[in-house]
This record gives structure tokens, C-alpha cells and sequence, in this order.
């Protein structure tokens, strides 16, 4: 597993505290779907929330809009539903200026991809210590089933009769690009594999973006099946862990191999090559060409989709930068802030008139 | 060789050149020569938004007004008394607004064939006599700050750049100007390069020299200095006071600052001046967009800090839905738009009062949020301060209408003492409000109608808030019609209900007919206005707008009192649109948008005329 940085999240409580999944419940009658598969989202978060060991006043979870963005009123935390695609920016401002908080996020496809894709690529860049949730089910459901911009290309919806015509975005691909410091994927119908994923971003100091494939039951549903159903999920998903060989397939007859003279990652028969041309996944990797190729692999019908932990490397977070600026900067103050506020209005060319 | 000396009340010039000869900054140094000198100042630049236009035409040509005066003045004046024109560009740009008798001092070795083409002079001016009713003085600048500089030890180019300098000398002679301040600027600006100190000290002193000894300047001016109230003073641009006013509002309330900016003519400034003073706990944060420095700002609210966005009109326009979170949300938000010319790009460096209507009504749903506006340089200081107030106190948007001529504009600023100031501080929420201990986000003080601002981090206070209409008292989300009618009338009443001083009007005669009704930056060009119709027997009240949401209690009963109300704007009558609807007064407005601002003078006849007719 990537290196522990405790520094990723807030500090814990000097008490040990004993909460559990019941204490980030709300009274808030939940609205989704029945069968959606945000509750299990939901469900597995506020199972995972209590492993923090972190209070809940000093957790908050920023929203933008669409259906992942009513999960702020069913956390019993601090919580903002703010505007389309806008969460990102609104959680920097909190996150940079309170550095003592844990700040979540969570989007969609269309609010973090679409509308919000600028905001996204900027906090990535930044390395804000933000942990962002994509609910990524490749449709818009609030405003009833529309193509999204992870929708396959020919996606037939209501605003597409004749299928859609632009290609859809990769957002690991995208994350990466940005240079995003802590990139992983994980599925909605997997809880022990979503809460690894997410115990391994609250550690991450910096961004940690998680692309969590969950099913749309009403208007997209069955979009992840070839990764859920028993016949062919062990063929199609790559299970990535650290230090370990890329090997999938009921039997592991499947394995991942960089051709030489290749640019990217390949599938080959496990059989068929020398144990020492399969990948070991390292999501330590500083380059994030590794990575990258890693978001490559699956195929039009989700064929070699790896989920787990794609990169987890260090950079100095935004907040941090900020900060010792700050602190820098008050070091060198000796007097009140009254003082120095007088002394600031009366600098540069005064003059005195008796 | 001592010359005659003349004493005069007050002089206008303007310092006219190409936008890479400096002209900005020789305006600067010699209002910080005559600041020193106890006159009262005001000052107008007026540049091209092109940072280097092609040299010698007249889009490049850039500008710095001065006007000083042995008395209290309110604008830059209208029209300048004297001219530096460096080229042709800047004499053909700015000989329209100059009045017969005016002094020009050209730049000589800039009148070429090639340059006077250049802008379409068929023939030259200096000498085809169409200059014969101007005093006009030829100065060869470029050769004499280049001969004055040869035993110095520096290129060609950088000689011929210090005739700024030479020209400055000049002036400075001829208004008998204390330098010393001008010296200490050249040393710290070319700390770093020693022969550029010297030589532009040198091109200086050439100048004032030149000045002395030349026959062409038989006379020297003196301008005493004003009586002005005691105190330590300062020149102050509205921008570098809007930045100081937003550090005053940290201290005063206690509370982190988080300015969140993009990059945008003419704000920018407030940005780079308060990314300078991090060690007052403030953090300035150059975002993304225009969208993500009101969402950092928002986000840095809600946590407890004073949120802050500067922009100007087409930032607003993008900030419109986040600034419609905050009312949702009832945070504290304070919005700075330094007002420019539109629509879209429109003039970015040109001032206008045109986003009034955008301030008041431009968000979707029923969004109010309050708005202020400064009337002058210093006084950005004074009304963002009042902004932090509203804000924080009624946990508001508030919306600061600045605009590009108090922005860039400077006059002399008494200096406050910070205990004077107001405080701004305000208690968050640490205890549960509701009944069985439970924490109810939207349970209003009875007074003010504010929520309780609890920040997170605070046990027992956890709750969830968002752009979903809410359930009063609880915040849970409402689509209850009465709730939602409920709600909304409870937006309105709590910015109807901010506390906000009654307008002042300035009528000093007995059986004034007509009242003057301005606001933002139009004060001082109405403020003269004024002055000079009651000095020839007219008389005429003022009254200025800070608040324009909500409005003085007593605008009503002011409005009403007079005949006739003439509403000057730079704008097409956006607030006089907003006065007759809600007072049903038959306001005249008088409207221009020339990216300039209003002359005393045009106002006078103006007033003149509707005085004379009331």
C-alpha cells in the first residue's frame, strides 16, 4: 500500500472516540431511487467514518448538484449543497483557510466532468488537501437521463435519439493529466474494496480523486454489470495492489505486460509470457506515464478496468504552501494587529499639517 | 537669475505621452511633490489598455491629470491649464479639451515629418499657426536629456528614456515644487542598477535647471498650500484605499481575511496590493475564474473567515450564481466591482456607473443583497469597511460599487487612527439554539434577522446547508408553498432591515427648488458643480447615495421636498429608474457614457438650465 502520510488528514481527537455508522446518520429522510446505487455509498461511508477517528464537527462534506450532491444532508457532519460543478472551488477556499478540517467532496460525472471540469483540474493541479468522491454512473439522472460526459459514444438518451456524437472523457485519464497527486477507483457494489480506497485517500496528504462506478438503476442501470456479474467480473477487472503482479482472471491466467517498444500496458495470457515481463503495480511511481497507461486498458465493454489505487505520490499541498507563506509572514510581525495597521496607513509619502 | 514669481489658487495639468514614455509616472511623482507641499490634490489618469500600443499614434497615447489648489477641490478638473505633450499623438489626443491661453510644453524633437504623419498632421503645428492661441513652449527634451546625460555611462535608449524625468524637472521648477521626494524615489526604484539613479537624478536636474535659466519661462508659480484640517496625510488611489479598507475590516473584526481574485482591469491592483500583507492573516488567492474566486471566498465564509472577491462588471456577471448561494446560504460575502465601461470587454481602462442594475436586480430568483457605493479615492477605505459591517453583521453579499475613476484616481487622505474605526466585530454560534438541545441553522436574531454563523469545527452544531430552499428555523429542505413565500419575504425584510444612516443633502441657501441626487464617483464633479451655481447666486442642494440597498429611510421625505430632482449619472439612468419607481418622483436624469467622467462645468450649465426653468 502507498506510504502512510497522517498529515493527509486532520488530527485526531486527543480522546479516543467512540463513535459509530449510526452517529453520521441524519434525521433526514433519504431520497434516492430504491436501488440506486448511491446507498451503498452511503452505507459504506458512514461505516468508514468512525476509522478516522476524527470528531465529527471537524468533518465536512461540500456538494455541488445531481443526485451524489444530496449525500451532505444524509451525513451527520458539517455539509454544503452548493452549486453545479462549483463544489471544488467553494471546499479550496474552506480547506485553505481552516487546514484543521477534513473536507470531502462530492460530485457526479456531469458536475465534476461538465460543468465543473475547470474547478476539478485546478484543485488537482493545486494538490488542495481535498478527498473528491466522482460518482461516476455515466448519465444525468436529476434532470432525468440525459448522455453525460463519461457516456459511451452513440449513447442513445433522451437528448441524443440518434446517439451521441462526442467522445466521452476518461476521468482518471483526466485526474492524471492534471496531475493529480492520489488517483483511484473503486465500485459501488464492492464496500470492502471502496472503504480500502477510501481509508488509503483520507491518508493521502493533498488531493486524492476517486472515481466510484455506481449504477444508475432508472436510467442507466446495468452500465457496470460485466464488472459485477460472476461470469465475466473476474475476467474484465484488474485488481490493483501494491507491490503485487498484475494478474486477473478466475485463475489468474490473465496478467498486464508493457511490450518493449510499446507506449502503454497490454493483456497477454499468463501462460504465454516469463513471470518477470508482468507489471508490478507500483502506485508510487513518480511519473505518471505508468499510471496513465494503467487508465488506459479498458476496453469499450469495461473489459481490463482496474479498480484500486492507480498513483499515490507526494507533493507539498497547496494548503500547506499557503500556510508557511502565512506564517512566514506573522513571524515577522512584533506588534498588535492594531499596531501594524496603523503603521501599514501611515507608510509610504506622508506629510503633516498642524 | 531670479525670475518673477506669480501666485496662483489653483493649476490643472496634464502630463500627455506615448504609453511607454512614463507619463503615469511622472504624474505620480509630482502629485507626491505637491502632497508634500500641503496642497489639496485630485488627480485623474487616462491610459490606453493596450500595455505597449504602437509608439506615436493616438490609441497609445497615455495621460496623468493633475489638479492642486491653496483650497479644498473636489475633481481633477476639466480642463488642464497646461499640456506636456511628448509627441504629436498626445497634442493632436488632448488639444480638443485644452481652453485658449492654455501653456503647452511640447517635446520639440518628437515633431518629425515621419511622427506628425503618423496621426495625420499635414503640416506641422509648432509652425503652420494653429497653435496661435496658446502660450506654446518648444523644449528640445529627448536631445537636452541626452546631452545632459553623455558623460554618463548608459545606453543610448535608457538616456532618451529619462526625458520623463527632464520634463518633470521642468514642471517642478515652474511650480516651485520641493523635490526631495522625487530624489529618494529614484534611489529605491533603481536600487538595483546605480548608473540609472544618477542619470535620472542628472535628467531631473537638467530639467529644473533648463527652467531657470531658459528665457522662454520668464515667470515662476506658486500654489500655497490649502487650509486644510491638521493631521498626517497621505495621496490615496481608491484602489490602494479599497486594499487598505479590506485589511482595516480584518483587524476590526477580528477574522482571517480570504480574498479571492482573478485578474481583471482596472481591480487587479487591490489583488497584488493585499497579496503584500499576508501578515495580517490574510489570503489572497488567485483563482481559476472569475467562478472559483467567489466560490474560495464563499467556502472561506462559511469556515469563518471575511470572505472578499474583486472584480469588475463582467466578473459580476460570472460571480451571479454564487453570489445567489451566499444569499441562500446567509454568509458573509463582500463583492468589490471596480466599475468599467461595458458591455462585454467593452473599454476595460474607461470608467462608467453602468452596473447599478446588475448590482441591484442581476441574480436570478429573488436575491436581494445591499450595495455601496464610495464617492471618492479615500473614501473606498471608509465604505468597504461598511461593507464588512453589512456583511458580517446581516451575513450578507454585500456588493461595492467602485468604478475606474476612483479607482486610478488619488486625492490626499487625512489618515484615521485605527481605534476610530468601527468595530466590526460579531460572535459565531457555540452553543444549540432550538428546543431538546438541537442546533437550528435558520433561528434569526430577532433584531438584525441574521442566522447564527456556526463554523465548523464547533461540536454539537453539525448541520447541513445548501442552495435548496429551506424550511425556516430548521434549514431542512422545504417545498412547502407558504414556507417558500415565507422565506422569500424574510430575504427581503432582512436587507430592508440593515441599519443604514440618513442621507445627508448639502443646502445651504433658503428656497432651493432643485436637488441634485448623484451617487458613487459622480460626488466631486457634482460637488463643484454646486459650489460654483451658488457663488453666482443659484442656489441648489446635494444629496450623494452610499447606501443603494437599502436606501436611506429618509430618501423619501429628501426627494419630496424639492421641485426638481436631477440625477447625473454615467450610466443611461439606472438609478433615477430605481428612484421613480419607488418613490413615484419625476427625477430627471442627465446621462453620459464617454468612459469619462463628468466635467464640473458641463454640469453647471446643465444645472443652470433646469434652475432657471423650476
Amino acid at each position: 500500500m502507498p506510504e502512510k502520510n497522517p498529515a493527509g488528514t486532520a488530527p485526531a481527537a486527543p480522546v479516543a472516540l467512540k463513535l459509530t455508522a449510526k452517529d453520521f446518520k441524519t434525521d433526514q429522510e433519504v431520497r434516492w431511487c430504491p436501488g440506486c446505487g448511491d446507498y451503498a455509498i452511503l452505507a459504506a461511508l458512514q461505516s468508514f467514518m468512525p476509522e478516522l477517528g476524527i470528531p465529527r464537527e471537524r468533518i465536512v462534506f461540500i456538494s455541488g448538484i445531481g443526485c451524489s450532491s444530496r449525500f451532505p444532508y444524509y451525513m451527520n457532519t458539517y455539509g454544503m449543497h452548493s452549486i453545479h460543478g462549483r463544489a471544488p472551488a467553494i471546499a479550496t477556499g474552506l480547506s485553505v483557510s481552516r487546514p484543521d478540517l477534513s473536507v470531502w467532496v462530492i460530485t457526479g460525472d456531469g458536475d465534476a466532468l461538465s460543468i465543473g471540469g475547470n474547478h476539478l483540474i485546478h484543485a488537482l493541479r493545486r494538490n488542495v488537501n481535498l478527498k473528491i468522491l466522482l460518482f461516476n454512473n455515466r448519465i444525468y439522472g436529476l434532470t432525468k437521463g440525459q448522455y453525460s460526459p463519461t457516456s459511451e459514444l452513440g449513447k442513445v438518451t433522451k437528448s441524443t435519439p440518434m446517439g451521441s456524437a462526442d467522445s466521452p472523457f476518461n476521468p482518471l485519464s483526466l485526474a492524471l493529466g492534471a496531475d493529480a497527486t492520489f488517483v483511484a477507483r473503486t465500485i459501488d457494489s464492492d464496500r470492502k474494496h471502496l472503504q480500502s480506497v477510501l481509508r488509503a485517500a483520507a491518508e493521502h496528504n493533498g488531493s486524492a480523486f476517486i472515481e466510484i462506478y455506481q449504477n444508475c438503476n432508472i436510467f442507466n442501470d446495468g452500465a457496470f454489470d460485466t464488472l459485477k456479474e460472476p461470469q465475466t467480473r473476474d475476467d474484465y477487472m484488474i485488481r490493483l495492489e501494491h507491490g503485487q503482479p498484475l494478474t486477473f482472471g478466475a485463475d489468474g491466467q490473465w496478467c498486464v505486460v508493457h511490450p518493449p517498444g510499446g507506449f502503454g500496458l497490454e493483456v497477454r495470457e499468463t501462460a504465454s509470457v516469463a513471470p518477470e515481463e508482468i507489471v508490478v503495480h507500483d502506485a508510487t511511481v513518480p511519473e505518471p506515464a505508468y499510471a496513465f497507461a494503467l487508465s488506459r486498458l479498458p476496453e469499450a465493454d469495461l473489459r481490463y478496468t482496474p479498480i484500486g489505487v492507480f498513483r499515490s505520490v507526494q507533493r507539498p499541498s497547496y494548503d500547506e504552501l499557503v500556510k508557511t507563506q502565512l506564517d512566514t509572514a506573522k513571524a515577522k510581525v512584533s506588534g498588535t494587529p492594531e499596531q501594524e495597521l496603523e503603521q501599514l496607513l501611515n507608510s509610504g509619502d506622508t506629510w503633516t499639517i498642524l | 537669475m531670479a525670475k518673477q514669481v506669480r501666485q496662483l489658487d489653483r493649476v490643472v495639468i496634464r502630463f500627455a505621452g506615448d504609453s511607454g514614455d512614463g507619463m503615469q509616472l511622472t504624474g505620480d511623482r509630482f502629485t507626491s511633490e505637491t502632497a508634500q507641499l500641503g496642497n489639496d490634490i485630485s488627480t485623474l489618469p487616462n491610459f490606453p489598455a493596450e500595455i505597449r500600443a504602437p509608439a506615436g499614434t493616438l490609441p497609445g497615447v497615455s495621460s496623468f491629470q493633475v489638479h492642486f489648489a491653496d483650497y479644498d477641490i473636489l475633481t481633477p478638473g476639466d480642463a488642464p491649464n497646461v499640456l506636456v505633450a511628448m509627441n504629436p499623438a498626445a497634442l493632436k489626443a488632448n488639444l480638443p479639451e485644452l481652453p485658449r491661453g492654455a501653456d503647452i510644453i511640447v517635446n520639440t524633437d518628437e515633431f518629425t515629418k515621419r511622427n506628425l504623419a503618423r496621426v495625420g498632421y499635414e503640416a506641422n503645428p509648432l509652425e503652420d499657426g494653429s497653435l496661435d492661441g496658446y502660450a506654446v513652449h518648444p523644449v528640445a527634451l529627448t536631445s537636452m536629456t541626452v546631452r545632459a546625460l553623455e558623460s554618463h555611462d548608459i545606453s543610448k535608449k535608457d538616456a532618451e528614456r529619462a526625458k520623463n524625468m527632464f520634463a518633470l524637472g521642468l514642471l517642478s521648477w515652474l511650480y516651485s515644487r520641493p523635490y526631495e521626494s522625487t530624489l529618494t524615489f529614484l534611489e529605491r526604484k533603481f536600487a538595483a542598477r546605480p548608473e540609472l539613479v544618477a542619470a535620472n537624478i542628472a535628467a531631473f536636474k537638467a530639467g529644473w535647471n533648463f527652467g531657470e535659466t531658459t528665457e522662454d519661462f520668464a515667470v515662476r508659480y506658486e500654489v500655497r498650500p490649502a487650509k486644510m484640517q491638521p493631521g498626517t496625510y497621505r495621496n490615496i488611489t481608491g484602489n490602494m484605499a479599497l486594499a487598505l479598507g479590506i485589511v482595516a475590516a480584518g483587524v476590526r473584526s477580528g477574522l482571517p481575511v480570504f480574498l479571492g481574485a482573478y485578474p481583471i482591469t482596472p481591480a487587479s491592483d487591490i489583488l497584488h496590493e493585499l497579496s503584500k500583507h499576508k501578515r495580517f492573516g490574510i489570503t489572497t488567492m488567485q483563482a481559476e475564474d472569475e467562478i472559483a474566486a467567489a466560490g474560495a471566498a464563499l467556502g472561506a465564509s462559511y469556515g469563518g473567515a471575511l470572505g472578499v472577491t474583486t472584480t469588475s462588471g463582467p466578473g459580476v456577471a460570472l460571480k451571479g450564481e454564487t453570489i445567489s448561494l451566499a444569499v441562500a446560504l446567509e454568509l458573509p460575502l463582500v463583492v468589490v466591482d471596480v466599475q468599467r465601461a461595458g458591455p462585454s470587454t467593452g473599454m476595460p481602462t474607461k470608467t462608467e456607473q453602468a452596473d447599478l442594475n446588475m448590482a441591484l436586480f442581476g441574480r436570478h430568483g429573488e436575491a436581494p443583497v445591499a450595495v455601496v457605493a464610495p464617492c471618492s479615492p479615500a473614501d473606498c477605505f471608509y465604505a468597504v469597511l461598511e461593507a464588512a459591517r453589512i456583511a458580517l453583521t446581516y451575513r450578507t453579499p454585500v456588493i461595492l460599487l467602485s468604478d475606474g475613476y476612483v479607482a486610478n484616481g488619488s486625492e490626499p487622505w487625512l489618515l484615521p487612527s485605527v481605534d476610530e474605526l468601527p468595530d466590526l466585530r460579531v460572535p459565531f454560534a457555540t452553543a444549540p439554539n432550538g428546543p431538546d438541545g438541537r442546533f437550528l441553522p435558520y433561528l434569526r436574531d430577532p433584531q438584525t434577522l441574521a442566522r447564527p454563523w456556526a463554523i465548523p469545527g464547533t461540536p454539537g452544531l453539525e448541520h447541513r446547508i445548501g442552495g435548496l430552499e429551506k424550511a425556516d428555523k430548521t434549514g431542512d429542505i422545504s417545498y412547502d408553498p407558504a414556507n417558500h413565500d415565507f422565506m422569500v419575504r424574510t430575504r427581503a425584510a432582512r436587507i430592508e432591515a440593515i441599519e443604514v444612516p440618513d442621507v445627508e443633502v448639502d443646502d445651504p441657501d433658503s428656497g432651493t427648488r432643485v436637488l441634485v441626487l448623484g451617487w458613487g464617483s459622480t460626488y466631486g464633479p457634482i460637488g463643484a458643480a454646486c459650489r460654483a451655481l451658488r457663488q453666482r447666486g443659484l442656489p441648489v442642494a446635494q444629496a450623494h447615495l452610499r447606501h443603494l440597498n437599502p436606501m436611506p429611510a429618509n430618501l423619501g421625505e429628501v426627494l419630496r421636498r424639492y421641485d426638481k430632482v436631477v440625477i447625473p449619472e454615467m450610466n443611461l439612468g439606472q438609478l433615477a429608474h430605481v428612484v421613480r419607481a419607488r418613490y413615484l418622483v419625476d427625477a430627471i436624469p442627465y446621462n453620459q457614457v464617454r468612459g469619462l467622467p463628468f466635467t464640473a462645468a458641463e454640469l453647471e450649465t446643465m444645472l443652470e438650465e433646469v434652475i432657471k426653468n423650476a
